[in-house]
């Protein structure tokens, strides 16, 4: 163990003279490592990055919810045409499960439309609007920076008041103070009444409260689309995430009645879930991480090659270096460990210099997607470095411990 | 008390399809605090033997005890910690590392023992001082002249108090008077007990030595002791 240390002292510092003496060579050997620890590290932050951003978009949604809709979201286990060809749900099929169901703590309909809001000359195009009763706010977690969601008189009498997210306000209202003033769509004016907390979610584009504003359900019938033009969705908040699937079962058999559906007959309707969601990403961020992974790996591979060929050459440079070593006592395994320490400590160099050059990147990436390195990146990064080393130093270095100190020392 | 005992060691090297013998029948015993040349022209295995002797190469036929030890059967480990602890080098070219500066070039075989930093530094600087160097610790062997390069080899040598010091041509790459400087040191050595084996093609540093063992065509020709200071008797070497 003395001996094992005081070994890998003098491989440090051999390491060190051999990297001083050879300066541009190390450089551009290291190079490799460099780009390859530099692109872990980001993938690796990027892939973090996009996952969670993936979460707190789905979380956004509502752990405990379910969506009751004439589509299912996310798997494809039934053909799209089959589900196109089912009725669409109404505003009646809502206020028949509402008073049949007892297990939810909310429900509320929704359905959308697509359209340009206006305030004096500033104008938003192709926002989504949310059509949808009071009941609505208690099936998500949203918050408000000013007032209030529309209340149930608001909504029964489809008042024109509007609910607007922090991304619309922002743009339609540069200066604040939206609470209060008067939006127009189509040309019918609707007051302000609250303004949605940001909810930070880039992933989910339009879907993403930030873009989209709430207006009574009555309203959108009124003046965007008849009832017949596009099924409504029902959301539903169960209890807890215990009572997700009792909720479901009785939305299933609560819908199942609405509709009129005999014994025999299929749903036609899907109960979607947030875990249809959460399934989903998981794939999508899995493919990224394999591809990222892959791009990567490739990248040290590359490196590791090159740092194999400058062990070589740098063996068969110090032929005679080694003679005297051996001469004087040094074992194979001492041999073997120096060149082994050499590369490792190249590489770790590399490492090092990749996760500064990852961080400064990481810092400017964080402007687009909020990322930030995490320690298991940097860990990884050493890890991966010093690994790196040791498996493209092995070959060149065993070669140097077997090498005849005979031979070697009359190397010139 | 034999340090060296050789019987009948032959090495037979295979280059191509021909059998190269490099030493046929060699038989020879060295004592402690012996002083001994080994000359030869180039050709007569004299490289061959001293690799031997040095424990760099194995014998392929015949026994080689060193220190009562049977080595010509060793792997490469254990020649290694013989080489490390029992022998000590010097070369024609030196062979110094080139990056490293007097000290650190000295202490190396005591890293290879596993001694700890100050016990190693200490000594180092004590056989420094005595070879003459001790202003030169701290330079690198470019900023050495070739006696000052050869006495940092001697000190490199002695750092480990080897059973035998084993001097490959010492001379070879030094002008007269740096070479006889050189001898000097080696007089001294031996005179405060140690045992030189000397390889050189050169008769008047050979003269130097005790007793010269002339070889040839892989073979032992003659191996006369010169110098009144060695008397041989039936138990081995003794001064007078």
């Amino acid at each position: 163990m003395k001996n094992f240390l005081f070994e890998l002292k003098e491989g440090l510092l051999i390491s060190f003279q051999a990297i001083k003496a050879n300066k541009i060579r190390s450089i551009l050997t290291t190079l490799g490592i460099v780009i390859g620890v530099t692109s872990v590290v980001l993938m690796s932050t990027a892939i973090k990055g996009i996952d969670n951003a993936f979460q707190t978009g789905v979380s956004s949604l509502g752990s405990d919810n379910l969506y009751i809709d004439k589509w299912e979201w996310f798997n494809n286990n039934i053909p799209w045409w089959e589900m196109r060809n089912r009725k669409n749900l109404t505003l009646e099929d809502y206020r028949k499960y509402k008073d049949l169901a007892k297990l939810p703590v909310a429900s509320a309909p929704t359905v959308w439309n697509n359209q340009t809001i206006k305030h004096k000359e500033r104008i938003v195009e192709f926002i989504m609007i949310q059509g949808t009763t009071e009941d609505y706010i208690k099936t998500t977690n949203l918050s408000f920076s000013e007032g209030r969601f529309f209340n149930e008189l608001e909504s029964n009498g489809g008042r024109n008041v509007i609910v607007l997210g922090s991304e619309i306000a922002k743009k339609l209202f540069p200066r604040g103070n939206a609470y209060n003033q008067e939006v127009k769509i189509k040309g019918h004016k609707f007051k302000v009444v609250g303004v949605l907390a940001e909810q930070g979610s880039w992933v989910m584009g339009s879907f993403n409260p930030d873009n989209q504003v709430f207006i009574p359900i009555q309203n959108v019938f009124k003046y965007l689309q008849s009832q017949s033009f596009r099924s409504v969705t029902i959301n539903v908040r169960s209890q807890n995430s215990q009572m997700v699937e009792a909720t479901k079962e009785e939305a299933i058999g609560i819908m199942r009645r609405v509709r009129g559906l005999t014994y025999n007959e299929e749903n036609d309707f899907s109960i979607n879930q947030q875990e249809g969601l959460l399934n989903t990403i998981n794939q999508t961020v899995g493919v990224i991480q394999i591809a990222g992974l892959f791009i990567t790996g490739l990248s040290l591979f590359v490196g590791a090659i090159g740092i194999m060929n400058i062990m070589f050459v740098s063996v068969k440079e110090r032929t005679k270096e080694i003679g005297i070593r051996k001469a004087i006592g040094a074992r194979r395994r001492t041999i073997l460990g120096q060149f082994i320490t050499e590369s490792a400590f190249i590489c770790l160099l590399g490492g090092i210099v990749g996760l500064i050059i990852a961080v400064v990147l990481s810092m400017i990436i964080n402007q687009f997607l909020p990322t930030s390195i995490q320690f298991d990146a940097i860990v990884l990064a050493f890890v991966i470095s010093i690994v790196t080393g040791i498996i493209s130093g092995f070959a060149p270095a065993y070669t140097a411990a077997k090498l005849d100190p005979v031979e070697a020392l009359r190397y010139e | 008390m034999n340090i060296i005992n050789i019987e009948h060691i032959a090495k037979i090297y295979q280059v191509g399809t021909e059998e190269v013998h490099a030493l046929r029948d060699v038989s020879l015993k060295i004592n402690k605090n012996e002083y001994v040349a080994i000359m030869g022209p180039s050709g007569s295995g004299k490289s061959t033997l001293m690799n031997i002797l040095g424990c760099l190469d194995t014998p392929t036929k015949g026994l080689y005890d060193f220190n009562r030890v049977n080595v010509s059967q060793m792997n490469d480990n254990e020649l290694a910690a013989i080489r490390n602890k029992k022998i000590g080098f010097v070369f024609q070219t030196f062979n110094l590392l080139p990056r490293s500066d007097a000290l650190h070039n000295v202490e190396l075989p005591l890293i290879y023992a596993g001694i700890s930093s100050a016990e190693r530094k200490q000594k180092a600087r004590q056989v420094l001082e005595q070879v003459g160097l001790g202003d030169r610790m701290h330079h690198k062997p470019n900023e050495l002249s070739g006696g000052q390069k050869q006495r940092v080899a001697i000190a490199r040598a002695l750092v480990t108090e080897p059973s035998i010091i084993l001097a490959d041509e010492p001379t070879g790459n030094l002008d007269t008077k740096t070479g006889e400087d050189i001898m000097a040191l080696f007089n001294e050595i031996y005179e405060q007990g140690n045992t030189i084996i000397l390889v050189t093609h050169e008769e008047y540093i050979a003269e130097h030595a005790e007793r010269i063992i002339r070889i040839r065509d892989g073979l032992i020709e003659k191996d006369e002791i010169v110098s009144s200071r060695f008397v041989p008797n039936k138990n081995g070497a003794s001064k007078i």
